[in-house]
């Protein structure tokens, strides 16, 4: 069984973004990048079902700059057993682009089961995933927390949709999941992880030769800061005063209740 | 694909034909994906339908709002006071459950055989499924969680957060056709004056055979509004201490209509589960109002609940960064505070 995790690297969530003066991006210095936690979910359970599928392979595939490079070792580390870096060094592309690259180098690959996370917490998309299962014409299911082998050629996916409702479907490989919270715990890479890592092979392809002939849809423009919030009034008095006081702001001033 | 004129129960009236797109096109025609659970159509859609009506005056264009699942019903008609002007059905006991093909499929022909320049649905678990297909499907650009809508020149620019709302972003399209997923609460649902019944339109699209099928559905809570529609959110951090004090937190929801969340340290601490996060690795919600008990007010929290439009912290720690963002703050301790608020809220809702 061939097996795919898409990884991408994200600011780490503590990033305070700063916005280019020009408002066409965001300043890209001094951001620590980690891999994005909903990807990491994705390598586990790509991990998970290599380890109870003995003879497959689990392959890390990550989009950027020589960067990315280093979520893909984070991943070898934590038992994935080879990487697929596609460099991109050129600007900005939207989620169809990517997708249209990252659908050609799975496809080359004939993946069996491909983990994604179900977005990245950097621009919150939530499109790749499933714009790569599209092109791919592949069934998906997004926003799991269950995954399971029923055989050789068949899945068994928990879906999770509003108010705590679930949706379970079978579906036959290949398949495309988009990964949510709950799902599994990612390991931490061990010591002898980490040293194997560094021997496991990388294919380093060019975003270039994979982009040939695409067109982007959209475009991001006007980057902006959100309107500040300013901090409001804190209530004085004894907590039976403050109780009584809140309750009636909220009906009369704010009109909220 | 025709419009089908004869599917209708035997013995009530036919539907009315319709126009065929080429005597009648638009080029700012909206099309707005209707959601309903239970026979009702949800908020979410009236507040899409307002907003498309509002664009669609500014350019003299029409909206449509699509309807599919088993039993439509009279859900067309839930949506004319808000403007649009025909319902387009598509009924079948095969769409009992939501399938991401089957919906693709029915969207894309619809939006061929109408042709709308604009197509609108929900930044719900099902406009987050099927929307990114679609825009691959019919080559159209992709807003996802957009929460401002506007024309320029007649090409829609939506404005979304990125990077869980530290910063916001417009959405230029370079394609004819625009689509774009809006965050619930994010527009107001206007009644228009005229109610008038929309015209109905059946439509039978093909839809090929499915090979991800679903086998079960599981019921979440009955009567749960979820994190990302509700309108009043009360919150409980690390300080709840534990899963059973989140009971507190329930009984004053359930006097003002409101969902509980919970902090992500309060659900890495195993007091409440992964559903209920609200933050950057959760939830990202945007209630009328969002009640912060006991939770600090972490850059990845305050990032899932920053557009909130009224917000209530209560704390013991009086520097908790929290307060920062709060419109009303109490310093203390909320099992002290907590069982007051609720009965004077008890009080105020009484009063009502």
């Amino acid at each position: 069984m061939k097996i795919a995790a898409l990884l991408k690297q994200v600011p780490d969530t503590e990033t305070k973004i700063r916005i280019k003066a020009d408002a066409s991006g965001i300043e890209e210095s001094d951001i620590k990048y980690i891999v994005n936690p909903y990807c990491e979910f994705a390598v586990e359970e790509a991990i998970k079902t290599r380890e109870k599928n003995p003879g497959s392979e689990a392959v890390a595939i990550s989009l950027g700059p020589d960067r990315a490079v280093e979520a893909i070792r984070t991943a070898l580390a934590m038992g994935m057993d080879k990487g697929i870096h596609i460099q991109h060094t050129g600007g900005w592309l939207d989620s169809f682009s990517v997708a249209t690259v990252l659908a050609k180098v799975i496809g080359q690959n004939n993946f069996d089961v491909i983990f994604c996370g179900k977005q990245a917490i950097d621009e919150d998309a939530g499109q790749t995933a499933q714009m790569i299962a599209e092109i791919l014409n592949i069934p998906q299911v997004m926003v799991i927390e269950k995954f399971e082998l029923k055989d050789a050629k068949t899945a068994v996916v928990t879906r999770r949709v509003s108010g705590g409702a679930k949706e379970i479907y079978e579906t036959p490989l290949p398949i495309l999941v988009g990964c949510e919270k709950g799902l599994n715990t990612p390991r931490y890479a061990s010591l002898p992880g980490i040293m194997k890592a560094k021997t496991k092979p990388v294919q380093k392809l060019l975003s270039t030769d994979l982009l040939a002939g695409s067109q982007s849809l959209v475009q991001f423009v006007n980057y902006q800061l959100p309107p500040e919030r300013k901090a409001g009034k804190k209530l004085d008095g004894e907590p039976a005063q403050q109780a009584k006081e809140l309750a009636r702001l909220l009906r009369e001033e704010a009109k909220v209740i | 694909m025709v419009p089908e004129r004869s599917r209708g129960v035997e013995g009530t009236p036919r539907l009315r034909s319709v126009t065929t797109p080429k005597e009648e096109k638009i080029m700012t025609d909206i099309l707005v994906l209707g959601e309903h659970a239970d026979g009702k159509v949800k908020k979410t859609t009236f507040e899409l339908v307002s907003k498309a009506s509002q664009l669609a005056g500014e350019s003299g264009g029409k909206v449509f709002c699509l309807f599919i699942g088993n039993k439509v019903g009279d859900l067309p008609g839930q949506v004319a006071c808000f403007g649009a002007k025909a319902a387009i059905v598509v009924e079948d006991e095969k769409l009992a459950n939501y399938n991401t093909i089957a919906f693709k499929e029915i969207l894309v022909q619809v939006i061929n055989q109408f042709k709308p320049s604009i197509v609108l649905g929900t930044a719900s678990p099902t406009g987050k499924d099927v929307f990114p297909r679609l825009a691959v499907s019919v080559k159209a650009g992709l807003a996802t969680d957009a929460i401002e809508l506007r024309l320029d020149n007649g090409k829609l620019v939506a404005k979304r957060p990125v990077f869980s709302g530290k910063t916001l972003v417009e959405v230029s399209y370079k394609t004819p056709v625009q689509l774009a997923t809006c965050r619930p609460n994010s527009f107001p649902t206007n009644e228009a004056s005229t109610g008038a019944a929309p015209e109905i339109i059946k439509l039978s699209p093909q839809i090929s055979e499915l090979r991800c099928v679903m086998k079960e559905k599981v019921q979440g809570v009955v009567g749960k509004q979820d994190l990302t529609e509700a309108e009043i959110i009360v919150s409980g951090g690390r300080a709840m201490a534990n899963a059973d004090n989140f009971k507190i937190l329930n009984a004053m929801a359930d006097v003002i209509g409101a969902t509980v969340g919970a902090s992500r340290a309060a659900v890495d601490s195993g007091y409440a589960p992964h559903d209920m996060q609200v933050g950057q690795t959760g939830k990202v919600v945007n209630p009328k109002l969002y009640m912060a008990c006991g939770i600090s007010g972490a850059i990845q929290h305050l990032a899932g609940m920053r557009t909130s439009k009224v917000i209530v912290a209560i704390n013991k720690d009086p520097e908790a960064p929290i307060f920062s963002k709060a419109d009303y703050g109490i310093v203390g301790d909320l099992f002290t505070v907590i069982p007051l608020l609720t009965d004077e809220l008890k009080k105020v809702v009484a009063e009502s």
